[in-house]
């Protein structure tokens, strides 16, 4: 009779003793690994700001020096200010873009969507670079700015709104398509004007996504680091100033308590991006239509009126970059060369670091994309204990929050500790594989959640009660039926590893030393045509990148999916 | 059968055997240094050329920043061998006990300015690079700029937004400058000298070469850097003078020494000994006009022959200790300014 219950109530749970142990220890595991990789740097970050450089422990000092001295609070205040203002100018214009995109029907779309991306594909430090060849004392455009000086706020402001302008805009462009037909159709019905219903309709309708991308740009911006490098002056924030104590004083207590002044904005906006997100999910029902804009010629002109001056802009950025990399002497001798491509010649890694930029963006992107996937699907899947289900989900979004520098510093104390049975990382390209799967976790876990909300739970209820595993669902069910989206995940790894330089600053060791850290260091050196070079490489390499994330689309789609094809 | 046997063992060992020799040919020492990455790579084949079995891996940044490493990772040593730091940054080094004692052959040729005399040798001088000015004409001209002849000339007016200078916290050479003033002017007087400079500094650089590589790019009229760098640029064809303040040159020796608690102290110490021979004398003296064995050096183009009278009477012990308080000094005075302008 027992057995009988027993057997019973476990057919009911289509779970056996083993398989529930199994999965309990797999969920530990989970969360051993993230642990590792996120929470334990931080905590050994936290300790070490209210340590003196001995290891003593001393309280708040480190905190009332940092706050008693004038230059650190001006950085700051600079941090906040700049941060605002790049925002505004970033919500403006992404929006402009996005809404003629959405609202107009201005030819090739494609192509100005697509363009409006090209930022993505190169590092933060690109634009400044290009900047000072356009607006710097040698600039071609240098009288543009009246005598005013672009090394400074205004080249900060400028080189920071260029890349963090795909960002808004992908969410305001994704936000303003959603906008339901109906209401315009409604409007229209009622005769209610055009600028009424662009404040009636519109605005409220993506009030979300404006919020949203006002809070990623703020968050961007204030933890960039690559931009006031190299273009910023004397004009000093909060992310140079982690870079100055931790490399150029080493002083890491200091580099620490910076490092947790700038975690407190990041940390604001963070949650409430995700206040945002979760209110935003309920704009779109199943009976909205999406908006079709009418035919409208005078709409359309002024469209484009203000889109080809952002484009145009974007597109003199990128030129001029390319441009000034086969120059031979800036501004004396204009003649075509191929001189700034020769890296070894130069401070930096030479062209070493190009290769281990794409071998460490290789790895990055397999490891982290099957860590990640794996972590996403059993905890949504498989997992059964609800309390560290909570704790894994929670893991996974923790890294939004950390901006690159602060995590790869915590890395630094937790990982370089003589007693850390892990030391032996330190200086390798594992911490700079790891470190990076860390920095862009969030979003490729949140990526995996959507695709796999997607896809019907029927699959695994079916599965579960005929007593397949739940690995070899994930193996043989959920994999396949993902793999568009694990692909996409793949090729983000990929790119944001390319271009990152906050996350791996600190990290890199002489054999391991990446390109965007050389572009960094020429540009230190003073090396400028170099480092723009460097810079246009890596951007072809995330360019080649999307191209094949492209076609590997293409191919899974047309031959592993064609289900797909007829269902749209 | 058996023949088969033991031709498979004598290929495993000779396999084994090339596989060991190959371990030996690669001793890798992690070398720091803040010599001029154009240099490392000649510098680097000059060496494996004579020492085939062993590697050099450099680790390049500005002097500051390398001292700064090496003193972060006192507890746990990274690098085995420092060539090509400012002599001041190794005194320091020596003061917290963080170099190997030894005298490398040939010790005796350098001229005692360049060598530690103690009776614990610890470093070696290799040249000595000293400050200078990097003028380009061009835009000097185009912004109505007189030709600079000292130290004093910078503070004038007519100079304001249109000098650069390295950031003696991280650049050898900015320290080089700083510590130079000090000494010549005193005290209260260099500080003086430093709060009306600040007023015609546009910005402090990161690395002491990029005050000139700006100037020779025509994105400032004046870098304050050092003589190699300005007539390096000249020789690419940049239109920059250098010009040598006429009060007096501030100077360092770029030097060497074996980090203590290297486990390859066999492969340093050879190092050391290549480092301070004839034929590496005249490997630096292809950029650095004075060089650590006397008689050796020739004259360089564009570096003006009467460079070593100009520098002054550098009293490096008094540098190295008081590089803390002058760097932070100097931190809280210029660093924090938002807009030096």
């Amino acid at each position: 009779m027992t057995t009988l219950t027993l057997n019973l109530l476990s057919w009911f749970n289509g779970l056996s003793e083993t398989d529930r142990t199994i999965r309990l220890f797999v969920q530990l595991g989970v969360i051993g690994a993230l642990s590792v990789a996120i929470l334990l740097p931080l905590f050994s970050l936290l300790s070490k700001s209210v340590e003196d450089s001995d290891g003593h422990f001393v309280g708040l000092d480190n905190f009332l020096t940092y706050f008693g001295s004038q230059g650190l609070q001006q950085s700051l205040s600079n941090s906040l200010f700049i941060s605002l203002v790049v925002t505004l100018i970033v919500v403006v214009c992404a929006f402009l873009y996005a809404y003629v995109l959405t609202h107009s029907r201005i030819p090739v779309k494609g192509l100005f969507r697509f363009l409006a991306m090209l930022p993505l594909l190169a590092p933060s430090l690109l634009p400044a670079i290009a900047l000072i060849y356009i607006f710097g004392k040698q600039g071609f455009l240098r009288e543009w700015l009246f005598g005013a000086e672009i090394y400074g706020p205004i080249g900060i402001v400028m080189g920071s709104v260029f890349w963090i302008f795909p960002h808004a805009f992908m969410i305001l462009y994704t936000a303003l398509r959603q906008n339901d037909a109906r209401l315009y159709e409604s409007a229209n019905a009622l005769k209610t004007s055009a600028f009424r219903t662009f404040m009636t309709v519109t605005l409220p309708n993506a009030r979300y996504g404006l919020i949203s991308a006002a809070l990623v740009s703020f968050t961007l911006m204030i933890t960039d680091f690559g931009v006031p490098k190299v273009i910023g002056g004397q004009y000093n924030v909060l992310a140079t100033d982690i870079y100055k104590q931790v490399i150029g004083q080493q002083n890491f207590q200091m580099g620490a308590v910076v490092s947790l002044v700038l975690l407190a904005p990041v940390l604001l906006t963070f949650v409430a991006q995700r206040y945002v997100e979760s209110k935003q999910k309920v704009t779109v029902t199943s009976s909205s239509k999406p908006y079709l804009p009418s035919k409208k010629l005078s709409r359309d002109l002024l469209g484009l009126l203000v889109c080809l001056p952002i484009l145009a802009s974007m597109l003199l950025v990128v030129g001029t970059a390319i441009y000034a990399s086969f120059v031979t002497y800036w501004p004396y001798n204009l003649s075509f060369s191929l001189n700034n491509y020769q890296f070894d010649l130069m401070d930096g890694g030479g062209w070493a670091s190009f290769g281990n930029s794409l071998q460490m963006a290789a790895w990055t992107a397999l490891f982290g994309t099957l860590l990640i996937w794996f972590v996403a699907y059993f905890n949504e899947r498989a997992a059964q204990n609800v309390l560290l289900k909570r704790i894994v989900h929670a893991l996974a979004i923790l890294p939004m929050a950390v901006p690159g520098m602060v995590l790869g510093l915590a890395y630094i104390f937790f990982f370089n500790q003589p007693n850390n049975p892990l030391n032996s990382v330190y200086g390798t390209m594992t911490i700079l594989v790891l470190c990076t799967v860390a920095h862009f976790y969030t979003v490729s876990h949140l990526t995996f959640l959507t695709a796999l909300k997607q896809l019907d739970k029927s699959f695994d209820e079916a599965a579960e009660s005929m007593k397949v595993g739940w690995f070899k669902r994930f193996i043989n069910v959920s994999t396949p039926l993902c793999l568009l989206t694990i692909v996409d995940v793949f090729f983000y790894m990929f790119i944001n590893a390319m271009t990152t330089v906050s996350a791996v600053v600190f990290l890199y060791s002489p054999n391991t030393i990446l390109a965007s850290i050389s572009v960094l260091n020429m540009d230190d050196a003073g090396d400028l045509a170099p480092a723009a070079a460097m810079a246009v490489l890596i951007m072809a390499a995330c360019a080649s990148a999307r191209l094949l994330h492209w076609l590997v689309t293409e191919l899974i789609s047309r031959y592993l999916q064609p289900w797909r094809n007829r269902a749209v | 059968m058996a023949m088969m046997k033991i031709m498979k063992k004598c290929v495993t060992s000779a396999a084994l055997m090339a596989l060991s020799g190959l371990g030996m040919a690669a001793t890798e020492l992690t070398v720091y240094t803040a010599f001029e990455a154009e240099d490392l790579k000649r510098y680097k084949a000059e060496f494996e050329n004579k020492n085939p079995d062993i590697k050099v891996n450099w680790v390049r940044d500005s002097t500051g920043i390398v001292t700064a490493k090496l003193l972060a990772e006192k507890e746990n040593p990274q690098a085995d061998v420092v060539w090509g730091l400012a002599g001041t940054s190794l005194l320091i080094l020596k003061d917290e006990q963080m170099l190997e004692t030894y005298k490398p052959v040939g010790f005796e040729k350098l001229s005692p300015k360049f060598r530690d005399n103690s009776a614990e040798t610890q470093w070696v001088g290799l040249d000595a690079w000293m400050a200078g000015l990097c003028v380009n004409t061009v835009e000097a001209q185009k912004a109505g700029l007189p030709m600079p002849s000292s130290w004093e000339d910078l503070t004038k007016p007519v100079y304001r937004g249109h000098v650069i200078m390295p950031n003696p916290n991280s650049s050898g050479t900015g320290f080089l400058d700083v510590s130079s003033w000090l000494q010549m002017f005193g005290e209260d007087k260099g500080w003086e000298y430093m709060d009306a400079l600040h007023e015609n500094i546009s910005r402090y650089t990161h690395s002491g070469s990029k005050p000139c590589k700006l100037a020779a790019a025509g994105e400032t009229p004046i870098g304050i850097s050092f003589a190699f760098r300005g007539a390096k640029e000249k020789t690419k064809g940049a239109p920059v003078e250098v010009v040598f303040p006429s009060e007096g040159l501030g100077w360092d020796v770029e030097a060497a020494a074996i980090v203590k608690g290297t486990d390859k102290l066999d492969a340093a110490k050879k190092l050391m000994d290549f480092a301070v021979s004839e034929d590496a004398m005249r490997m630096y003296n292809v950029g650095y006009a004075i060089v650590a064995i006397p008689g050796i050096a020739k004259p360089v183009e564009h570096f003006p022959e009467n460079a070593e009278e100009l520098i002054i009477d550098n009293d490096f012990g008094w540098a190295a200790k008081n590089r803390k308080d002058i760097l932070s000094t100097w931190a809280s005075r210029y660093d924090g300014k938002s807009d030096p302008k």
